[in-house]
């Protein structure tokens, strides 16, 4: 056999061995070591971490950032305007802007990570089984995907949110409706991305060598298809995670998301909307805290995926 | 070509059924008295709570529910709100002013969107193309509501360029406000989309090869690069019109207008159950097909594609 192709195939299989391991440890070569180069030297990556982080320290801790109660209003300072005892000024109660603002941080970050941890969950479990069975289960699922994906995500919610009733005073369970309204309905798109990121990874050659060498279905959607698969996961999940902030903020604006009880920043946008034309101040700190934290999410998310599409290079 | 429509509507009956069950479970199914706070302060009486129970057939069981609701819907009886108005009448007053919102959110799109996503391209990596990346990202982060505030606060209370709120009827004029910020999200996706597609274009030989054969620039970017990198722009903008349709129930509200997504929100918020459930029905129905007649216009424009 004269075939040139074959001899490169053998060359190939002697300056590599060892597989997937050995081509991690080799300086930039892979797609994540690629990645990581572009990374470094970006500072909207840097950026929007830094952010992250601060929004993430402000949810766990807000008693760092202020010594002011939030629940502590009084009628007689209502709408006052900003000052040097009160930056961000007083909201319709008199309560101060600054203090809620703070500690509306945690209930937004809350909602998202459960909503993108369960939309994460459903929709990765139904890609990798629609994508890695094909067949009747992916029709049937990818269906499914279909029904789902047809519902816009704020009428869905909006519907799902005000049939089923909450316990008045809860704020628990406030924020779980919310967030598990939102992962009900939000699935999909991960669910599609995970899909055709799997069918990608199934038909290249590793998976043929280890289905040939008689690895269980289970052995390689845990050791070969999830690890290769994931990173456009990851990604949608990034931006998704920020969209969902938004989306909670969006359905607490229209008064059937996050119930007074829980401070948020929707609550408050919501409450200063009447008033925006003579004291805006008590829309602007609340809005531009969420906007920030949703600018974090998605641009660290779209920086990630840039970084990861050699294309883009 | 008939074969694959064919296959593509029988394709979208299951999701069509799919959907709307599961809107009827939710809205219906649900735990909740579907007559909580229909009658004001007071608990509804029980002569009205039977008349409206024989009339939705509340006492059956939810799949013969949805039998009558499917009956009903093919033959044109949307239902009936609580002050005798059929949810038709609403319907047909509502939709052309949300029609008119979304060719003003559409025309915005096509003519920023485009415009800026090429000039950005063609000044790739300079200040203006970092400017717009920029401000579209910052634009897709920004909530609408948020984004309907600011455009309203600057431009219709400090400046006084346009009215605050829509006047009834609609007039156009009014829907330039709203139709920005509807469209600000779409905005800035055509934008991003535009640039990356043109600047794969750009890239491509047939590119190479005019600038080599010495055509002037401008007739290679309207020639081979434009034409050939909106295909992707337009097939997102076609899908974006399906849900624009649907109805802004945060655009609608900040600047009062009585379209499509007025319509469902005050009909959520006052339990009119089966207004819900046919408009969103109707809406569900009005993004599968025009994302379907998307799909067919997609071999139009491009010949390379053929469904077989």
């Amino acid at each position: 056999m004269s075939d040139p192709d074959a001899f490169a195939a053998l060359g190939t299989i002697h300056d590599a061995p060892g597989g997937p391991e050995a081509a991690v440890t080799g300086p930039g070569r892979t797609l994540a070591g690629d990645a990581w180069e572009t990374l470094r030297s970006s500072w909207v990556f840097w950026g929007s971490l830094v952010l992250i982080a601060f929004f993430v320290v402000m949810a766990a801790f807000p008693g760092l950032f202020t010594h002011v109660d939030p629940a502590s209003c009084q009628a007689a300072r209502a709408r006052v305007e900003p000052s040097s005892s009160a930056w961000f000024g007083y909201d319709v109660q008199g309560c101060d802007v600054y203090a809620r603002t703070i500690y509306g941080a945690r209930a937004s970050i809350v909602v998202g990570t459960i909503a993108t941890l369960t939309a994460m969950t459903l929709g990765s479990t139904v890609g990798i089984y629609a994508g890695f069975f094909g067949g009747l289960v992916d029709s049937l699922l990818s269906r499914l995907t279909d029904i789902f994906f047809a519902i816009p995500l704020l009428l869905g919610s909006i519907i799902i949110l005000t049939s089923i009733p909450t316990p008045t005073g809860s704020a628990f369970f406030s924020i779980l409706k919310v967030s598990l309204a939102l992962a009900a309905l939000g699935w999909t798109s991960t669910a599609r991305v995970a899909r055709s990121s799997v069918i990608q990874v199934k038909q290249a050659d590793f998976v043929s060598a280890s289905r040939a060498l008689g690895a269980s279905r289970t052995w390689m959607i845990r050791k070969h298809i999830v690890p290769n698969a994931i990173a456009p996961v990851i990604v949608i999940t990034t931006i998704s995670l920020g969209s969902f902030i938004g989306a909670e903020a969006t359905l607490s604006y229209l008064g059937i998301g996050l119930q007074p009880p829980v401070i948020s920043w929707g609550i408050a946008i919501n409450d200063a909307a009447p008033y925006v034309r003579s004291t805006p101040h008590m829309l602007f700190f609340p809005a531009l805290f969420l906007s920030l934290t949703v600018l974090a999410f998605i641009s660290l998310g779209d920086v990630v995926r840039e970084a990861l599409d050699p294309k883009a290079m | 070509m008939a074969r694959y429509v064919a296959r593509r509507v029988l394709q979208m009956l299951p999701v069509m059924i799919g959907t709307t069950l599961l809107i009827f479970v939710m809205v219906w199914a649900l735990p909740g008295d579907p007559f909580a706070g229909r009658c004001g302060q007071r608990p509804c009486s029980d002569a009205f709570v039977a008349a409206e129970t024989a009339r939705l057939h509340l006492d059956q069981s939810l799949p013969v529910q949805y039998g009558y609701f499917l009956w009903n819907m093919l033959h044109g009886d949307f239902g009936t709100v609580a002050n005798g108005d059929t949810v038709l009448h609403q319907m047909i007053r509502a939709f052309p002013i949300t029609l008119k919102l979304t060719t003003v959110a559409i025309a915005f799109e096509v003519v920023l969107g485009i415009g800026v996503g090429i000039l950005a391209a063609l000044r790739r990596g300079r200040a203006f193309d970092r400017a717009t990346l920029l401000s579209s990202l910052v634009v897709i982060s920004l909530p609408v509501f948020v984004i309907g505030f600011l455009v309203q606060y600057i431009f219709g209370v400090r400046l006084g360029f346009f009215r605050v709120t829509v006047a009834s009827g609609a007039p156009w004029r009014d829907l330039i406000m709203p139709g920005f910020v509807l469209a600000s999200l779409s905005l800035a996706f055509v934008l991003r989309l535009t640039r990356a597609s043109l600047l794969e274009t750009l890239n491509a030989d047939h590119v190479r090869t005019a600038i080599a054969k010495g055509l002037p620039r401008g007739m290679v970017v309207r020639r081979h690069v434009v034409r050939n990198s909106l295909i992707p722009v337009i097939t997102y903008i076609g899908a974006d019109i399906g849900t624009l349709l649907g109805g802004a129930i945060v655009t609608e509200g900040i600047f009062n207008i009585q379209g499509i997504g007025g319509l469902i929100f005050s009909a959520v918020k006052l339990r009119e159950n089966a207004t819900v459930v046919s408009v969103t029905t109707v809406v569900v129905l009005i993004v599968l097909v025009v994302n379907l007649l998307i799909d067919l216009f997609y071999a139009v424009l491009d010949p390379r594609i053929r469904y077989e």
